[in-house]
């Protein structure tokens, strides 16, 4: 990874081989977690499959059915089988989709991917400059203003707010459409980028509503607590006038942890992503997921669920080098085993607070 | 729950991320307290007690609408708010104001439980990290990475399916996933205070664990905790309602606000916009009510906002 690009304490080889095994044992663990949750369920896997004709199929269909999945094998030895698959790259077979589980995630993340990447500049832009806005200002009414709406959007369902912007927006002004990636009929070869920027906007902005108020909050907070510090009181004292003091002492000073927050919330972005797909019908992973959870389709769920874990860590371990890369304090201060600890803990408050 | 990087009377803005509410200590600066409703203090209080009545108002309302919630009135479908019915009702004419309380009561139901499950395992793994030892702490923290290791989504979803699904599923997958952010407050916060030169000192003078414990350790957890518990609430509500909406939570004959909005999504090409609109509004506010609960007292019980 970008190491060398790191101005911060070096990344050495240790201590990612540390971060590294730390991952392998939460993956192994929401590997062996996921199995076991799903082997435990009550829910019969080939009754859900069938569906309302699971009384027209006699036994023999039934052990057919059971053999060709596995399930007729006591579990550990289900487990081994699979565990095995997926050290080789092989995640099984999606039973509701019929294809290869491993390329039913790359599909579905591909689709995913711009709605999520979307979202995460429209929160991060949009929440890092009103923050310093809002901070900048304190106290006066727009700074009241942002702070309650930013609380507010924390404290909303984001399938809610995804409705609302459904129905304002598709149904009573019919400027967007209702639904899907595309034109409905329109293969995904055909569709334009205009027309996959179209069907975007509304999911992308209902997602992005996840992300705004921690950044947000966060900016605030930090340009207010540096606007009152020694440097720009200096600053000051030398005839700097706000708008330039914002955009020279503080910005930089609050980007870090609004960037780490950004890439912390990668997990919630994830579950964001699953219910605006749900409101507006994209075919992404967040919609494969609800699916393979509505129809059982369980090797499609494990192989969700390691994959967005895999994300989740990815999104912790570029927040911290961003946060490395971007606060000036890091550089100085040698090692990061001290701050490690506070910055975490200054991660989950943040969330604590301010994201349901 | 805030950050501690304040000083007692450090410089303006200087306190937690969100430190909204702490944020006019000029006013309280300024000028003598003239009536006693202005001074902070009763204020934080006054709105703790009114937001705590119109939560439990919404219980009871919840209570009592059970009932007519169920009643259909195939004459009076799809109708817009009115004074009969203040938020329409649905394609069965059933009324939709009625159905959001007993949806909103089923969402607090819901809310406690989680609360109050995730609580006690927040506080047994923070103690048992706290007076543990170094390993008992690594643990903990392993087990806090593996359950943030997934969205907090995906990991309900795991769950409600492995319950095999419906209310009692949901109930138990809220509950048993809300605690780790909690629990990694109250251990850090139980560090921060085992290592103070006051516990030192205590043990010095030869006091027992429990004593110390007691007199040091609970005193700046149990306002932690109490706030943390609080705070958790809005997040199982709002867990609760997106797992209803995506279908995988309460059983779909119950009104709950998730199931309501999921519903609504069929008629909303039709312009029945109430039907989406009004049930998430009035849990947006639930939520807001319940916020307001905890950040009040927090405010009443962090010693650093608790005398102004």
């Amino acid at each position: 990874m970008a190491v060398g690009l790191l101005n911060g304490p070096p990344l050495t080889v240790g201590r990612l081989a540390g971060r590294l095994a730390r991952l392998l044992s939460l993956l192994v663990a929401v590997a062996i977690g996921t199995f076991v949750l799903l082997a435990a369920s009550p829910i019969d896997p080939i009754e859900a499959y069938v569906g309302a004709d699971s009384a027209s199929i006699g036994t023999e269909q039934r052990d057919q059915i059971a053999e060709r999945w596995g399930l007729d094998e006591p579990p550990l030895q289900r487990f081994t089988a699979w565990a095995g698959n997926v050290v080789t790259g092989d995640l099984g077979t999606s039973q509701v989709f019929n294809e290869p589980v491993i390329d039913v995630i790359a599909d579905r993340f591909m689709a995913s991917l711009s709605l999520l990447v979307l979202a995460w500049l429209l929160s991060g832009v949009l929440g890092f400059a009103l923050g310093l806005l809002a901070g900048a200002r304190r106290g006066t009414w727009l700074d009241r203003t942002l702070t309650w709406w930013a609380y507010t959007l924390a404290s909303a369902p984001t399938f809610w707010i995804g409705l609302l912007l459904l129905y304002v927006f598709s149904v009573s002004l019919q400027w967007t459409p209702v639904c899907c990636a595309g034109p409905i009929g329109a293969l995904p070869g055909e569709i334009s980028l205009l027309d996959r920027l179209h069907h975007l906007i509304l999911p992308a902005l209902t997602l992005s509503v996840v992300g705004i108020s921690p950044v947000l909050l966060h900016t605030r907070q930090s340009t207010i607590e540096t606007l009152a510090s020694d440097h720009v009181a200096f600053a000051r004292s030398r005839g700097e006038r706000l708008p330039g003091l914002v955009l020279h002492r503080v910005a930089r000073n609050a980007a870090a942890p609004a960037l780490m927050l950004q890439f912390a919330g990668v997990g919630e972005l994830i579950g964001g992503a699953v219910l605006a797909e749900q409101v507006f019908t994209y075919p992404g992973l967040g919609q494969a997921t609800t699916t393979a959870a509505m129809r059982q389709d369980i090797p499609l769920l494990l192989g969700i669920a390691l994959f967005t874990a895999i994300l989740v860590f990815i999104g912790n371990l570029l927040g911290d080098l961003a946060h490395r890369a971007v606060a000036p304090q890091t550089r100085e201060q040698g090692g990061d085993a001290s701050r490690s600890e506070s910055r975490g803990e200054l991660r989950d408050l943040a969330r604590e607070q301010v994201t349901p | 729950m805030s950050l501690d990087v304040r000083s007692p009377n450090g410089p303006n803005g200087a306190n937690g991320p969100n430190g909204s509410a702490a944020d006019e200590p000029a006013e309280q600066g300024a000028g003598p307290r003239t009536a006693r409703w202005r001074d902070r203090r009763t204020r934080t209080m006054t709105s703790l007690v009114v937001a705590l009545l119109a939560v439990i108002a919404v219980a009871v309302a919840g209570t009592w609408a059970n009932g007519p919630a169920g009643i259909t009135d195939l004459a009076a479908r799809n109708e817009g708010p009115s004074w009969d019915h203040l938020f329409g009702t649905d394609r069965y004419g059933r009324d939709l104001f009625q159905r959001t309380l007993v949806g909103l009561r089923l969402s607090l139901v819901v809310g406690t439980v989680a609360a109050v499950m995730s609580g006690a395992i927040a506080l047994v793994l923070s103690l048992f990290a706290t007076v543990g030892g170094p390993v008992a702490r690594a643990v903990v923290n392993w087990l806090v990475d593996l359950f943030l290791a997934l969205p907090h989504l995906v990991l309900l979803i795991l769950l409600a399916f492995a319950l095999g699904g419906g209310t009692e599923a949901v109930i138990l997958a809220v509950g048993l996933t809300h605690w780790p952010r909690l629990t990694r407050v109250l251990m850090a916060k139980g560090a921060e205070t085992t290592s103070a030169d006051y516990v030192a000192l205590s043990r010095a003078l030869g006091r027992s664990r429990f004593h110390i414990a007691r007199r040091h350790l609970a005193p700046h957890l149990v306002p932690h905790f109490s706030v943390g518990v609080i705070l958790m609430f809005p997040h199982a509500i709002l867990h609760e309602a997106a797992l209803s909406f995506l279908g995988l939570g309460i059983d779909p004959g119950l009104p709950a606000i998730g199931i309501l909005l999921s519903d609504s999504m069929r008629s909303l090409s039709a312009g029945h916009w109430w039907l989406a609109a009004l049930p998430g509004l009035c849990l947006l506010v639930v939520v807001k009510l319940i916020d307001r609960i905890g950040e009040d007292l927090r405010l009443l019980v962090d010693p650093r906002s608790a005398q102004l």
